[in-house]
């Protein structure tokens, strides 16, 4: 391996490790049972699993074709769209989570008249959560896709066409498979960001436990209190999501990228 | 190089203050950047202080870092260079105290009681302390890991009220600006939260608050990098200027 790749590769690896060793070495191994199992930890990481998921699943559902428009469509304008829809990224998330109830709270623009229709109001509850969490994770999956896309080959999809598949067809059967690798990891990313989503959501949703209250939230407030405790919801965070990740790489994401 | 004389200097400085911790006049000039963490409640009243402090003394600048006091304690025992922590908490002072951090023993210059706050024009109808056993209203608290959630416990305890709230908020601030932003029908805040508000927020009183009084110590760091101005800003906190200052801002003062 050459030197001028090999020595900044190992810098980057340790620059993104070292914190990681660093909560490991701090870490209070004779508490971790107690830690565990006190109240409200499993409820926490139960919410965080679930929202990040569904954030995850809305993002798919929206986040793929958004990719498609910008990446395949000649829709004028393009610029502009993309660089709109990454806003989340440089947003700060609390000013995103102060964003989200200017719209979507029982005041905000949209969400005035639904209180006044139905006295449904979003901020607060679980559904908040998983807004939040879109809002910050979907660019991730947007940007992934898009990526993936302009690097397919259209002669396929150009293929495609010529046999007589229209756009939806040939978007499910050619286009979807062959970037499925490029869906795949936008997913991941978006879902990882999702699972540590911590200020558009305590802002939005709140914080309550069992309601809005996910991991990145507990680990915040139990750090006010009690840091050593709060060290070992961060592992326990970490490990499950790592898991998470590698499992699925297993089974999924290198058949994908075989595929 | 170059370094070891300016380092020498900064040390003598150190030592010089070390010396005259019983209040002799420093001698130096109040100048350079100064450094003050605070509690987030105190965001107003000493950021004026502040501006005053900068206005009698050209060569100085002042900065802030407010934030919660429990993390500001973190951030200090993690060696934060700070020159000034005003907490309002009195354990969370007592941790940095209790790490040798603190130059001198920690003063009580301020204290606070809970008030309810309501956006203008109370859509919510609520009265009273009561009312935060309503589940059909939009209520936020503090997070029982902070300050202003614990004095909540503590007022909701002897008032006898079940608290049904919808968000525990992580420090008041957060509270408030659900208040300020028409998301909740009522928050329970500190009394200067309200009056820092204005028009936006309404205050509602409450005879439980007695029993929460929150005690704010301000303290001179042992590690502050600019010393001469730290004590300056403590004696003008604890000045009669101050206290003026910390009044109008609706909080009590020794």
């Amino acid at each position: 391996m050459p030197a001028p790749l090999l020595v900044p590769a190992l810098l980057a690896v340790a620059f993104l490790v070292l914190p990681l060793v660093g909560l490991v070495v701090r870490a209070p191994w004779s508490e971790i049972g107690p830690q565990l199992t006190r109240p409200g930890v499993g409820e926490a990481l139960r919410l965080s699993l679930v929202s990040a998921t569904l954030a995850t699943l809305l993002s798919l559902l929206l986040g793929v074709p958004l990719a498609w428009v910008l990446a395949r469509s000649r829709v004028r304008g393009r610029s502009l769209l993309r660089a709109l829809v990454t806003v989340p990224l440089v947003l700060p998330p609390v000013v995103g989570g102060v964003a989200l109830f200017l719209v979507l709270g029982r005041q905000g623009i949209v969400g005035r008249w639904l209180f006044e229709a139905t006295g449904f109001s979003l901020p607060f509850t679980t559904a908040a959560v998983v807004v939040a969490e879109t809002f910050v994770a979907m660019p991730f999956l947007v940007v992934s896709v898009e990526g993936a896309l302009r690097a397919a080959d259209a002669r396929f999809e150009d293929a495609a066409a010529t046999l007589g598949a229209d756009r939806w067809t040939t978007f499910r059967r050619v286009t979807l498979p062959l970037v499925a690798p490029g869906v795949a990891a936008g997913a991941v990313l978006c879902w990882a960001r999702a699972l540590g989503e911590f200020g558009a959501t305590i802002t939005f949703a709140g914080n309550f436990p069992g309601t809005t209250q996910t991991m990145p939230l507990a680990v915040y407030l139990t750090l006010q209190r009690d840091p050593e405790a709060a060290i070992v919801l961060s592992l326990v965070l970490l490990a499950v999501s790592l898991a998470t990740l590698l499992l699925l790489r297993g089974r999924w994401l290198v058949r994908g990228a075989a595929g | 190089m170059r370094r070891g004389p300016a380092l020498g200097a900064l040390l003598l400085v150190l030592a010089g203050c070390g010396t005259d911790a019983a209040g002799a006049p420093a001698g130096d000039e109040v100048a350079g950047t100064l450094t003050v963490f605070a509690a987030a409640s105190l965001t107003d009243v000493l950021t004026g202080l502040g501006d005053q402090l900068e206005a009698d003394h050209p060569g100085l600048e002042v900065q802030f870092s407010f934030a919660g006091s429990s993390a500001l304690a973190t951030q200090v025992v993690q060696g934060a260079p700070a020159d000034v922590l005003a907490s309002a908490d009195t354990e969370q002072m007592g941790l940095v105290t209790d790490a040798g951090l603190t130059d001198g023993s920690p003063g009580v210059f301020a204290s606070n009681v809970l008030e309810i706050a309501v956006p203008a024009g109370n859509p919510g109808g609520v009265t009273g302390l009561a009312d935060f056993a309503d589940p059909d209203l939009a209520l936020a608290v503090c997070a029982p890991a902070v300050p202003c959630g614990s004095a909540a416990e503590e007022v909701f305890a002897a008032a006898g009220v079940d608290a049904q709230p919808d968000t525990q908020e992580d420090d008041v601030r957060a509270a408030l600006t659900k208040v300020q932003l028409g998301e909740v029908d009522a928050a329970l805040v500190y009394a200067t939260d309200v009056r820092a508000a204005g028009d936006a927020v309404e205050g509602i009183p409450f005879p439980e608050a007695g029993q929460a009084v929150n005690e704010y110590p301000i303290c001179r760091l042992a590690a502050a990098p600019n010393p001469v101005a730290a004590r300056a800003f403590v004696d003008l906190v604890r000045s009669d200027a101050g206290r003026r200052a910390l009044a109008d801002a609706g909080f009590r003062t020794p």
